[in-house]
């Protein structure tokens, strides 16, 4: 047995197709992991820039344990950190007062939007209304043209007009307007929903002796609850992150995370490990809702897209 | 637009009485005189014509939301079935309609007047003379210039978020990881994103992104010294929040595509190349025309990146029109003139994006 000569061997360019394939996966997980990179280099700075000191950050240290110790500085100055979580600290319930309002706004709006749109959209898409020249296109056209409407047009009459309600400054307010800013866009997704619904549903229930709202209420809702979810969520991002109409239309009880975060920018210089926590807790609640809930997220903003 | 299901037909025997249809109709006057009664008392209240009335406007706002409420109830009341089925639409229109129109035509004739928020006299019209400012107003001709940019660079995005999309729709493992990875940059509010990455990791001397720079050669790093790097770092962050938006329409769309076309290409000998030049990217138009449309139109509201970050600097070379009416309001608090800019943007706006659809409309039925 001494002729080890291989009887079966890859042709050339089976061989050649192996390389390619390698290539090609090899093109693949470099282009994915640089962009992995980009997208998770500011989030891994920001947070480990908020257990930094002084020091740290000026020597550019980037890896907690190996170049820096990680200490809790950034995260005492917002009041959060183990040793002082017990304590009394202005800061802390300051940034839970913005918090709070940041929640209750941006929960109530969107939840608002979800209600009042999907409302709407499943009469759009079952009924033919006539309201002297509208039809169903030209309402339909009317709510999804309020999406190029730009904040800036409103900013003013608003501020103007809350002045006079006793609304500036008040949750209620930007309530409103965020309800407002996103209703299009609840409108848009769910209406593609409804429209995927066969009709015959409601049909066999209307024959059973359910109302019009009997039937949207107990058969079409719960199938559109997944498509309610994913505009809901859609405008919770929506509307945590508004700045805008925040800046101009709130001064100090109904002032919303963003606004706090970029109180502080200007005020002493920039202390970064305050900053870095401060942005860091800002952007926590949607980082967990993108991991946990993801899924609802690609559906919202796919609904629209294909058809 | 215009996604239509199916529509439930229904027929229903209503018999409305007419005693049930005069109390509908006398709901709705009643409340609706309310209103007016109300508005017309604090009018008068607010000009010093009557001696007593409310301390603000808000019993006003009850007074509509209670016609509103009427509104809707006598639907049903007046109209039966028919009613219910209005039902559906009216909270909305309602909703939309006075927080749409009201303000809007309040804004237009507030962008007529002087106003100027630190001056006591309050507002005085003064004819055309804000338009007058405006056309030489170069800072503001210089912002829309900025959006012209702004908005075509949204190709670029496209291009890798295209790119992104066709990745994430090839046979890789840990799919779902990469997922949420490429998504969370959507999740972070502008506002922490520009202190995240416009002041801290762009900071000229410890930011990493300066490092990086150096490293890279060169030697004096500034991303907002200049006026085309500044936009361009603006344009970047933007891209970087919002590139995810569009990789996933376009991912939904890659994964919608009728499996066999591209299957049958291959058969036929099509390289990777050209399967995608000849067979996906003209079946991926639609869903790449409306996410670009989409995208255009969040692009026009384009602000907080920029009031946070350089607020319009150098010399307003970042400037979207956005944050320059804001530091309009903001700093200089003339309400009027801003206002007035506003309104004009909002003109452009409507011609731009109708000319957009046009275009796009005419454009897709060509291949056809």
């Amino acid at each position: 047995m001494t002729g080890t000569t291989q009887i079966f061997r890859d042709a050339g360019s089976d061989r050649m197709h192996r390389a390619k394939w390698w290539t090609s996966r090899i093109a693949i997980y470099g282009a994915l992991t640089i962009w992995a990179i980009i997208c998770l280099f500011p989030i891994y700075w920001t947070v480990t820039t908020s257990f930094k000191l002084a020091p740290d950050v000026m020597k550019g240290n980037m890896v907690p344990w190996l170049d820096f110790t990680p200490r809790w500085k950034g995260w005492q100055s917002l009041g959060l950190s183990p040793d002082v979580i017990f304590q009394t600290s202005t800061v802390r319930e300051e940034f839970l007062k913005r918090f709070w309002n940041s929640l209750i706004t941006s929960l109530t709006s969107s939840g608002l939007a979800v209600v009042l749109g999907s409302l709407a959209a499943y009469g759009l898409s079952r009924f033919s209304y006539r309201f002297g020249f509208m039809r169903n296109s030209d309402i339909s056209f009317f709510f999804l043209s309020q999406m190029i409407l730009p904040p800036v047009v409103l900013a003013l009459p608003f501020l103007v007009l809350y002045k006079s309600l006793a609304l500036l400054d008040t949750r209620i307010g930007l309530i409103l307007l965020y309800t407002l800013m996103v209703l299009p866009i609840v409108i848009w997704i769910m209406r593609d929903q409804f429209a995927g619904i066969p009709v015959e549903l409601e049909e066999a229930a209307l024959v059973d002796g359910l109302g019009i709202w009997g039937a949207f209420f107990q058969i079409v809702l719960p199938i559109a609850l997944p498509g309610m979810v994913a505009a809901f969520i859609l405008s919770l991002v929506l509307t945590w992150n508004e700045y805008f109409f925040a800046a101009l239309l709130t001064a100090t009880d109904a002032k919303t995370l963003p606004v706090m975060v970029a109180s502080q920018t200007g005020s002493q210089g920039i202390n970064w490990w305050s900053m870095a926590a401060l942005s860091g807790a800002a952007i926590l609640p949607l980082v967990v809702v993108a991991i946990f809930l993801e899924k609802y997220i690609i559906k919202g903003m796919a609904a629209g897209a294909v058809k | 637009m215009s996604t239509q299901g199916d529509l439930l037909h229904i027929v229903t025997s209503d018999t409305i009485s007419p005693r049930r249809v005069r109390a509908g109709r006398v709901l709705v006057w009643v409340a609706g005189l309310g209103f007016l009664g109300v508005a017309a008392w604090q009018i008068l209240f607010a000009s010093g014509r009557v001696p007593w009335g409310f301390d603000n406007w808000r019993p006003v706002l009850l007074a509509y939301l209670v016609w509103a409420t009427a509104l809707c109830a006598a639907q049903v009341i007046v109209r039966g079935e028919a009613g219910k089925r209005t039902l559906f639409i009216l909270p909305a229109v309602l909703f939309v309609v006075s927080l749409v129109v009201f303000p809007l035509l309040f804004g237009l004739y507030i962008s007529f007047t002087d106003w100027n928020l630190a001056s006591q006299q309050g507002m005085q019209p003064n004819g055309l003379n804000n338009l007058r400012q405006m056309w030489n107003d170069a800072f503001f001709w210089n912002a829309l210039k900025n959006m012209v940019y702004y908005v075509l660079a949204v190709f670029v995005e496209y291009a890798i978020a295209f790119g992104l999309a066709l990745l994430l729709n090839a046979q890789i493992r840990a799919r779902k990881f990469f997922r949420v990875t490429f998504l969370l940059p959507l999740m972070l509010s502008p506002v922490a994103v520009s202190w995240m990455i416009g002041k801290s990791m762009m900071e000229i001397r410890f930011g990493p992104l300066a490092r990086l720079a150096r490293e890279l050669g060169w030697d004096r790093p500034s991303f907002f010294g200049s006026p085309e790097v500044a936009r361009f770092m603006i344009m970047a962050m933007d891209a970087w929040t919002f590139i995810p938006f569009m990789m996933i329409m376009l991912l939904a769309g890659l994964q919608a595509l009728p499996k066999e076309v591209i299957e049958a290409s291959k058969v036929d000998g099509a390289s990777a190349w050209q399967s995608f030049w000849e067979v996906i990217f003209p079946l991926m138009l639609p869903v790449s025309v409306t996410a670009i449309v989409i995208r255009v139109i969040f692009k026009l509201k384009l602000a907080d990146i920029i009031i946070n970050v350089t607020s319009g600097g150098p010399g307003g070379a970042t400037d979207s029109v956005t944050s320059f009416i804001f530091r309009e309001y903001r700093d200089r608090s003339n309400v009027g003139y801003g206002t007035l800019l506003a309104m004009v943007y909002l003109v452009l706006i409507i011609i731009f994006v109708t000319l957009l659809l046009k275009v796009v409309a005419r454009f897709m039925e060509r291949p056809q």
